[in-house]
């Protein structure tokens, strides 16, 4: 049952951009890159339970350098690499100083970080183009064309990440993040290096939110500090995970999707207190669901086993 | 001839070493204020356990109280004080009776992402309502400039300054000698305790917040006649108020003041160093030194004293 | 043949306090243990140096002829060493079962989270937790928390083994269970170390007895004579108390 359903999902997904407008293909486009940071987030922050807000300083970092590598020259899809390569490493050494917080300080930390590569970004002109922003080359190619082919990229790497997750999770290195996330002391006595384990869940947080936010550059074809390292970028994965669940795989990838629907209907219908509302909805969502909205009810009605 | 003429004239070094001392002057003043701004903040984290996003919005909010009152009504913003304070009072109880007491227990996630969703909600209202358009207080009737020797003050700063340090001095005093702070206290170092001997936690959580709240409120009152008003200036607020914390260490008021006076000095040097631009990135990288290498901060204790 | 555990002048401060004043003493293959001493007299602390829970403060531990104590924690439980918390420290979140397998995937040399459970619960059935195997960890009653313990430590497959106080809070029937599940240890070829209060289980289970009293050692050898020693007794009852016995000898 649960195979089939999966399967059904991915089918009209790969169908959707010959029936939808580019404003579908456009909306379905986010919808995977939120279930990609939400994924992403899931290993450091659903598994391991640090509290991370680094996907921000990640996803600047992606993206500034996608956008850098694209305007010397490189062809995009292996700037969608080094971005996420960059990212992975920034974020093994970010880790391996970090890591060692717990709690409050952690939180904090990886929180600045993203502030601290904006003003980096900001005063290094030269280089970044500071406040001024960033062009990106743009495709030779239509607007419809341009958005189906983004469209498959983004389905891919959001289907890397998919199966990245599941197979960590399936994994002893899941596992040992799960009993990192509920006791470090008992993890680190029984054999698991819990410093290893908690790096390689920053790093996995970091790949594909670096390839995400190169890929978001080629996208919008202008990139600026304040844009790609906005602190919501940090906060909305988190609330899509606690929104669908964490530790599944399916978990973040509701929450997304959900979150994503009410960003939708906010947007519509407030323009100029959306940020506002969205603060609602996260606080409204906070109290509302301390472990998932849905664990209570989709589980049950599709008859899966809870995780 | 030549001898009186060079006796006269100041020599290189005697320069230099007044342009360091300017500009450590300036340091510990704008430092007296940032003492301000994180009082209330290491409060609110020291005894809910709880990182007060909404701390930089408060600030603004102090901040357009005590403009609205001077362009308004001509009350200087150093008066206006106790107005600003009131305000915020309010808003903070009622926030935390309302909203953050249902999560006070709630592992750092759950709070973090609470107060960020309430700072988004309240930031938007007064961009809605306010603008988001710089605004400053230009007082018609400046105090003048305190002059010594070469190095100069504005009196309204030196006296914003005094204010600063004398609330958050009549803070660690109501701690430590009424009631209330006694209360305070002990919910900090242990909430069953304290329950057990018949103080209602829920009340001193929600006082302590709009205490917080309230210092907040004073700070941006007086940081209305440095910086400009926006609600775009709320993050800067908190990140200062972070960087003080964790510098000075958590949860004394003499921590607070050590924080605020270090990082008030090493702004102004990092704003000699390096320009003004860089001065936040070099605040926030010696946050993290910190964070990695001495998280107890520059006194390394811990608790309310 | 050589000691499986050896200290050399032990030593751990906590600021100014001396919690272990140089130990020195050395463990058998195949013995059991005991490591009594009043309250406080450090001999937790000599288990959290073993298990490099901290560090020591001067001294070296060795284990199987190795020196183990500038490594990890993972490190020495990977080398062959298991404990048991005072306050047991379970994964709450997961089954009895996976938290077994846990010890058995990371120390245990199991290859995957499968074959870790299918030990799991050949360790379970050992200490009489089988049919509780799918229960959460954190339902459990005290006496099935600690053999939960056991298990997990079991899982680990240790050379030496760690026990701190597996008998607080177990009523008389549960501990005899326990001195016989820990004499099934022993006979499987597992060197204990049991930290203990009860007299009557030192005195049953142990060949040797080590006593500390003030982080310093002041007796070691078999259980009757330790008993009996009068610097012992003095430890646990004062001075005056033995003035008296002699008195009346």
């Amino acid at each position: 049952m649960k195979r089939g359903f999966w399967i059904l999902a991915a089918i009209i997904v790969l169908l959707l951009p010959w029936v939808g407008n580019n404003y579908f293909i456009r909306l379905a486009t986010i919808m995977m890159l939120y279930c990609v940071l939400a994924l992403s987030w899931n290993f450091i922050g659903g598994l391991t339970g640090y509290p991370s807000f680094a996907t921000a300083a990640f996803f600047g970092l992606g993206a500034y350098a996608g956008a850098i590598s694209q305007g010397q020259g490189v062809p995009m899809y292996l700037a969608w690499v080094i971005g996420a390569a960059l990212a992975a490493i920034f974020a093994t050494g970010l880790g391996l100083a970090i890591l060692r917080l717990r709690g409050h300080y952690f939180a904090i930390a990886s929180l600045v970080v993203a502030d601290v590569l904006r003003e980096i970004v900001n005063s290094t002109t030269n280089l970044t183009g500071g406040g001024m922003g960033l062009n990106l080359p743009v495709l030779k190619l239509g607007v419809d064309a341009q958005a189906k082919l983004f469209y498959y990229c983004m389905f891919g790497i959001a289907l890397l990440t998919i199966f990245t997750a599941a197979y960590v999770m399936r994994r002893p290195l899941g596992f040992g993040l799960g009993c990192i996330k509920q006791n470090e002391d008992a993890a680190n006595i029984i054999g698991i290096n819990a410093t290893i384990f908690k790096t390689i869940a920053f790093s996995l947080s970091a790949v594909f939110v670096g390839g995400a936010g190169a890929f978001y550059a080629s996208w919008v074809n202008y990139i600026e500090p304040g844009d790609v390292f906005d602190i919501l970028f940090a906060i909305k994965p988190i609330v899509m995970v606690l929104l669908g669940g964490a530790g599944t795989v399916s978990g973040p990838i509701i929450g997304a999707i959900v979150f994503l629907i009410l960003e939708e209907l906010v947007w519509r219908n407030f323009l100029t207190f959306h940020a506002g509302v969205l603060g609602l909805i996260v606080v409204f969502l906070i109290f509302y669901l301390p472990d998932g909205i849905l664990d209570l009810n989709y589980r049950r009605w599709f008859g899966w086993r809870k995780n | 001839m030549l001898a009186a003429v060079l006796s006269r004239r100041r020599s290189l070094s005697e320069h230099i070493s007044m342009l360091y001392l300017q500009v450590l002057l300036n340091g510990l003043v704008l430092g007296g204020l940032y003492a301000c701004i994180a009082a209330g903040f290491s409060l609110v984290w020291g005894v809910l356990n709880v990182i007060n996003i909404l701390h930089g919005t408060f600030i603004v909010i102090g901040s357009y109280a005590a403009y609205f009152a001077y362009v308004y009504f001509d009350i200087h913003p150093l008066v206006s004080i106790p107005i600003a304070a009131v305000i915020l009072f309010f808003i903070g109880y009622a926030l935390q009776s309302g909203v953050i007491n249902k999560v006070v227990a709630a592992p750092v996630l759950t709070t973090l992402t609470l107060t960020f969703g309430l700072d988004l909600f309240l930031n938007n209202l007064l961009i809605v309502a306010f603008k988001a358009d710089y605004r400053k207080v230009t007082l018609e009737n400046p105090l003048g400039v305190l002059s010594l020797s070469g190095i100069t003050v504005p009196i309204d700063r030196l006296a914003a300054m005094a204010l600063a340090l004398l609330l958050t001095g009549l803070l660690f005093w109501v701690l430590d000698a009424s009631r209330v702070g006694r209360a305070i206290v002990a919910v900090r170092m242990d909430r069953e305790a304290a329950a057990l001997m018949g103080v209602k936690v829920k009340k001193i959580y929600a006082l302590t917040f709009a205490i917080g709240a309230v210092m907040a409120g004073a700070a941006g009152s007086l940081m209305s006649l440095i910086y400009p008003i926006s609600p775009l200036n709320s993050g800067i607020f908190l990140g200062k108020a972070f960087i003080i914390c964790v510098l000075g260490g958590l949860g004394s008021v003499p921590g607070v003041m050590v924080g605020g006076l270090a990082l008030g000095v090493v702004e102004s040097f990092g704003a000699l160093a390096f320009g003004p631009e860089h001065a936040v990135t070099l605040s926030f990288i010696i946050l993290i030194l910190f964070l990695l290498f001495r998280p107890t901060g520059i006194m390394g204790k811990r608790g309310f004293q | 043949m050589n000691p499986i555990l050896q200290l050399e002048s032990v030593t751990r401060k906590f600021g100014g306090l001396t919690a272990l004043d140089e130990v020195s003493f050395q463990i058998n293959p195949g013995e059991i243990v005991g490591l009594i001493g009043p309250n406080g007299a450090g001999k937790t602390t000599l288990v959290n140096l073993v298990t490099a829970v901290y560090g020591v403060t001067r001294g070296r531990i060795f284990f199987d002829g190795q020196r183990i104590d500038g490594l990890k924690s993972h490190e020495i439980s990977r080398k062959g060493i298991a404990r048991t918390f005072q306050i047991v420290q379970p994964f709450p979140k997961m089954t009895v079962c996976e938290n077994v397998a846990a010890g058995a995937l990371f120390a245990g040399g199991a290859k995957s989270v499968n074959e870790a459970k299918e030990q799991a619960l050949e360790h379970l059935h050992f200490v009489g937790l089988a049919a509780l195997a799918s229960h959460s960890a954190a339902a459990l009653t005290l006496a099935n928390r600690k053999r939960l313990e056991l298990a997990k430590s079991l899982a680990m497959k240790p050379k030496l083994l760690l026990l701190d106080e597996v008998n607080a809070g177990l009523t008389n029937v549960e501990i005899n269970k326990a001195l016989a599940l820990i004499r099934s240890l022993a006979e499987r070829g597992i060197t204990i170390l049991i930290i203990e209060h009860l007299m009557k289980v030192v005195l049953a289970l142990c060949s040797r007895v080590v006593v500390l009293h003030h982080g310093q050692l002041i007796a070691e050898g078999a259980a009757t004579d330790v008993v009996r020693n009068p610097r012992v007794i003095e430890a646990y009852l004062g001075a005056h108390f033995v003035n008296q016995r002699q008195k009346e000898n």
